[in-house]
């Protein structure tokens, strides 16, 4: 076993802060950290700047509105919020009102379990580093297609993400969330 | 509860992650998720790799005075927007695609019945309704097809669909779906065009029903 101690990274602990109690400073460093890659990420589908920074703007101001229903138990802050701009972007873009599913509801007495908080984290670093091992190629694909910038056709080509690394990451992440979710229902 | 079987495919799950779905499509793959423990895990796994992408992402300087203007709104009152939960058989998206009101239905002959949730030049989204034992009329789709089961059964040449099942069809399948002896079979169907029936007067009646 080495040494390094795996330690709930910053982000989660900021969106924490900002959860429980409204916490400005937490929200500031989550500004400071995510709207530049939102605004980044938001532009590279095609929009202009001031249209990007609209949306961050919301994004943002959703992610403290519904902070409540940040749960690291299921969801580094990155996934969350990544869900919260394609929403977003949608709705502004679209102007339609995107279908979400129902929330699932949590269990009032849960206590907070570090250890799965941890498991989420560890999920996503190896997301990271599976992503990291892609060729540039591979790696535009994949960006192109969570960037929402596939076309009709395209989607119905692909059958599933053709790449093997990232399957088995989504596939080790499907088992870890299927199992923390049967415990959520009911 | 029978268990579900029938699940929506990887690409479309990403699809939908990404927000890329056609408003129908999203429709019926966020009232399955709604139901489906299996599907919502991977849609959730869909995110973090979202999530993962985006923490990678090239930065872009946002405007020097966004975060003040931002930290300045946080206390203004929100009007909230409304939330749609389930309802009855009828998970969160189809009460919100209704707009919190019952279904409106309209004959279709023979027992059937529809319910039109929103339909534009992409497709459209409705709801079906098929007594126990009739057949939904023989027709082909000139797209993909979702449906979603939300009470009873149906059966068709690809298997049995339950509660919660998602019957995913392309252009190639023609079927025939024929709702299981016992309770109404209640649907989600949403398509990227209008359906068309192989028997020749339900077509000659399709601009009526708009089916």
């Amino acid at each position: 076993m080495s040494q390094t101690k795996i330690e709930i990274s910053e982000q989660t602990t900021w969106m924490l802060a900002v959860r429980d109690k409204q916490d400005r400073d937490a929200f500031c460093a989550l500004f400071d950290h995510f709207a530049p890659r939102l605004k980044g990420f938001i532009m590279r589908t095609g929009c202009s700047a001031p249209q990007a920074e609209e949306i961050v703007q919301d994004v943002m101001l959703t992610v403290w509105r519904k902070a409540a229903m940040f749960d690291p138990h299921r969801a580094q802050v990155s996934a969350w919020i990544y869900q919260i701009a394609r929403n977003r972007h949608i709705d502004i873009i679209r102007k339609e009102n995107r279908p979400v599913p129902d929330e699932l509801a949590e269990d009032p007495g849960a206590e907070p379990d570090a250890s799965q908080i941890l498991a989420v984290e560890q999920e996503a670093g190896k997301l990271k580093t599976a992503l990291s091992s892609l060729r540039p190629e591979q790696r535009e694909m994949i960006e192109k297609a969570y960037l929402g910038e596939l076309t009709h056709q395209e989607i119905s080509d692909q059958t599933g993400l053709p790449l093997g690394t990232i399957k088995s990451r989504i596939r080790l992440g499907l088992e870890r969330l299927r199992h923390e979710l049967k415990g959520l229902r009911e | 509860m029978t268990a579900i079987t029938h699940h929506i495919p990887d690409a479309i799950l990403a699809a939908y992650a990404a927000g890329s779905l056609q408003h129908h499509y999203a429709v019926a793959v966020a009232s399955h998720v709604s139901l489906c423990v299996h599907c919502r895990a991977a849609l959730e796994a869909h995110q973090s790799l979202g999530g993962a992408l985006l923490e990678e992402t090239e930065r872009v300087a946002v405007s020097g005075n966004m975060k003040a203007d931002l930290l300045a709104r946080l206390d203004a009152p929100a009007t909230p927007e409304p939330v749609y939960t389930r309802r009855g058989i009828y998970p969160g998206p189809v009460v919100a695609a209704l707009k919190g009101k019952e279904p409106k239905w309209k004959s279709l002959g023979m027992g059937v019945r529809q319910s039109i949730l929103s339909q534009d030049k992409h497709g459209s989204v409705r709801l079906l309704y098929i007594p126990g034992g009739r057949a939904v009329p023989d027709h082909g789709h000139n797209g993909l097809e979702m449906t979603l089961v939300l009470q009873g059964s149906f059966s068709d040449e690809t298997g049995r669909f339950g509660v919660g099942d998602i019957e995913i069809a392309n252009e190639d399948l023609e079927h025939t779906p024929i709702a299981d002896p016992g309770d109404p079979c209640i649907c989600l169907a949403a398509t990227d065009a209008p359906l068309r029936f192989n028997a020749f007067v339900p077509r000659l009646l399709q601009p009526l029903f708009r089916i």
